[in-house]
């Protein structure tokens, strides 16, 4: 009912516009609201260097739109549902805050989400990994852009197969979102002629990871996959590199692993792993410049989350500025419409369900003797076109999408 | 003859000390509760819901360890508890009224406080708070595990429903009275608790347990009861909890939380009625304001700061040297 609501009321919107009604931009300002986690386990991917990227984007598109102010407020969400939700239903009931940015945990961005469904506000999530997001907790209000467990899980395990990884043995994080990746990676490996030999499943989370490593190595896979995240996935690495197991001829495949990880880790100790990643600051001229402006600002070179969030905030102000409006209905509708070609994204779109679809990329991490420098980590090796990557809508759970 | 009249001089002044005491008590009690019904239309009232479900917790947390003596670190086991019941009920009976779903969550997390007392109170001190962090842990994994909490994701959109079925509580007002009205009774509950002759008992075995048994009390009931009835409160505390945010996440079930509520006790006042409640305030907002701030990043290291400096300096927390300053100056 609400949906069919909001739907009329864009659609009223945009007859409204296109008769050339005066610009709504409501309170003469566009507020842009950046909540990410500042202090906790994902403030290097996201962070306080998210919001220089948001705060060069607009500097990039000229501080102004259809001569209204861009203004940003931001808050650590402490990883915390709670202290994300008071945070964000403040931002939307009290201080006008038009679009909320970044957002890493996933119950973070499904729990701000829903708030911005009940305000009618837009919400732009860049760092957060759950396909659920635009599956079984899609709704009207929210963009999920950069990537998520879908194409990491598919890109990554459909690449290593037909490379030859035939046999693939899984440690896999004890709780449903390790469940999740570890089914996808299992249906994936099996409709490429694959098979699993094994799995065990390590409780979250852990620290100590060699009885399980040691267990895979002994399996004799040709592939052993990471179905876990964050810590998880950095402690199982370094505890595959001190028991040699690439070396051992063993692939080692990472489903969730961001730049930042693979920079800590370092190329002696990352080496040989493949991953699927949404963009890479080396692959061309457009990403190296951006990324270039990036480091001189921040010290570091981006990740995918940081890219994202840059371009998405592009994009947001250009549907602003040619609706003339900051309505979330009206300018998501604009989003959906326009396709994306920027330094993040060719060809990149905006479904129904919410999910912006690119190309996504399968990398592996360059040996120290490849490597020229210590953000010199990946070398692309396939170019994974966005639609064999994402789930496709056919398949989707989404309350938007008539199936 | 002269010394009875002097006697009775000095029953009576202390009869009139008490009785001022107690409208000293009333009044400044009057005055909170002017200033908490008044708070909502000052301040957002879901992040003044957000301290009275916290201030709560810490009561319930406080009743067995600033009054009876007892370490729990597996509190956030009945938080959690609580607040799934009550969400996994109120998402899927839509027909059950929000109050059946509290209690429902608080009756749960009564019967988990029972199982831990009955197997934590055999051991005293760090062994006893060893075993409740166990304990506390294993219902975490449980959540992680299960399918009806949603996992890392969580359980989101959880109805806040009618109260009694007529009530709207979508409303943040009347949300808010109802919150306040349960605290109330609750922090009211607690002092009377305190300060009966079942509370007494607490207190003497908070101070010496050889004593009190050998003054022919069966220490470990009272141990358990106080134990279930603080489990209860915590449970009730997250039950409320997520019907406000309408959510219930891990956060409320990770050894994190058993440690907030902790510094909240401490920061307040252990073994004061109102120190937990100026606890849970102070954390809450020094959470909360720091995070919007240009010290978001060091959020953690400065409540870290603000705990090694209240057991170095301040032993007694917020309320507690309030307290000894004025007995000291002015009483």
């Amino acid at each position: 009912m609400t949906m069919m609501k909001k739907l009329l009321t864009s659609a009223i919107a945009s007859t409204l516009m296109a008769s050339g009604a005066q610009a709504a931009i409501s309170n003469d300002t566009v507020k842009i609201g950046y909540l990410a986690d500042m202090s906790g386990t994902y403030r290097d991917l996201a962070g306080p260097n998210g919001q220089s990227a948001l705060e060069m984007a607009i500097a990039d598109f000229g501080g102004s739109v259809k001569g209204k102010k861009i203004e940003i407020v931001s808050a650590d969400d402490r990883n915390s549902p709670d202290t994300s939700s008071s945070t964000v239903r403040r931002w939307v009931e009290n201080e006008n805050v038009d679009m909320v940015a970044g957002m890493v945990a996933s119950s973070v961005s499904i729990a701000v989400s829903k708030i911005l469904e009940e305000n009618d506000k837009l919400g732009i999530i860049s760092g957060s990994a759950a396909s659920s997001i635009t599956n079984e907790h899609c709704t009207p209000n929210h963009i999920h852009y950069v990537y998520d467990t879908y194409p990491l899980a598919n890109g990554t395990a459909s690449a290593v197969v037909k490379e030859g990884g035939k046999s693939w043995y899984l440690l896999t994080a004890d709780y449903a979102f390790g469940h999740s990746l570890e089914s996808d990676v299992r249906r994936v490996v099996e409709a490429n002629g694959g098979e699993v030999v094994g799995a065990i499943r390590h409780p979250f989370p852990t620290q100590d990871f060699s009885s399980f490593v040691l267990q895979a190595q002994a399996s004799g896979a040709d592939v052993v996959g990471l179905a876990n995240a964050g810590a998880d996935t950095t402690n199982a690495i370094t505890t595959a590199s001190e028991f040699g197991v690439t070396q051992s001829g063993q692939t080692l495949a990472a489903l969730l692993l961001f730049l930042t990880d693979v920079h800590a880790l370092g190329a002696q100790t990352a080496q040989g792993i493949q991953l699927t990643t949404g963009w890479y600051w080396d692959m061309n001229e457009e990403t190296r410049e951006w990324s270039d402006r990036f480091m001189d600002k921040t010290g570091v070179r981006p990740t995918m989350v940081h890219a994202g969030i840059y371009s998405s905030t592009i994009q947001y102000l250009k549907a602003v500025e040619a609706t003339g409006s900051d309505d979330a209905q009206t300018v998501r509708k604009q989003m959906m419409d326009t396709p994306i070609n920027d330094m993040f994204a060719k060809n990149g779109k905006i479904r129904i369900d919410g999910r912006m679809v690119h190309d996504m990329y399968l990398a592996e991490v360059k040996t120290p003797a490849e490597s020229k420098n210590e953000w010199d980590l990946y070398k692309i090796l396939r170019t994974i076109p966005a639609e064999e990557s994402y789930r496709p809508l056919s398949e989707s759970k989404c309350k938007l999408v008539k199936n | 003859m002269d010394q009875s009249a002097k006697i009775a001089d000095i029953h009576k002044s202390i009869v009139k000390e008490q009785a001022a005491q107690e409208r000293k008590r009333l009044m400044l009690n009057a005055a909170l509760l002017l200033l908490l019904l008044a708070a909502p239309f000052a301040i957002y009232p879901v992040f003044l819901m957000k301290i009275l479900c916290f201030a709560l917790f810490a009561v319930a947390f406080n009743l067995l360890f600033g009054f009876t003596g007892l370490l729990s670190f597996g509190h956030a086991a009945f938080l959690a508890a609580g607040g799934y019941t009550t969400g996994y009920l109120l998402s899927n009976y839509s027909g059950l009224s929000t109050e059946l779903g509290i209690i429902a969550g608080t009756l749960a997390a009564t019967f988990l406080g029972l199982g831990f007392a009955l197997l934590s109170i055999r051991r005293q001190g760090i062994y006893f708070a060893m075993v409740t962090l166990a304990l506390a842990q294993l219902v975490f994994f449980f959540f992680v595990q299960s399918e009806f909490t949603g996992g890392e994701d969580g359980m989101h959109g959880i109805p806040r429903g009618h109260l009694l079925g007529v009530i709207d509580l979508e409303n943040n007002l009347s949300m808010y009275y109802f919150v306040l009205a349960v605290f109330i009774g609750c922090y009211l509950l607690v002092q009377r608790i305190v300060s009966s002759p079942y509370g007494q008992v607490l207190k003497a075995i908070k101070q010496n347990e050889p004593r009190a048994v050998s003054l022919g009390y069966n220490v470990d009931r009272y141990k358990v009861l106080a134990f279930v009835i603080s489990a209860a409160l915590a449970g009730l505390a997250g039950s409320m909890k997520s019907v406000v945010f309408q959510l219930a996440s891990l956060n409320d079930a990770h050894w994190h939380m058993s440690g907030e509520v902790i510094l909240m006790t401490l920061v307040g006042g252990m073994g004061t009625l109102l120190g937990p409640v100026i606890g849970a305030t102070f954390v809450v907002n020094i959470e909360y304001h720091l995070s919007q701030g240009p010290l978001r990043d060091w959020v953690d290291p400065i409540l870290g700061g603000v705990f090694v400096i209240t057991v170095l300096a301040f032993r007694s927390g917020i309320v507690g040297e309030i307290q000894k300053f004025v007995r000291k100056n002015i009483g």
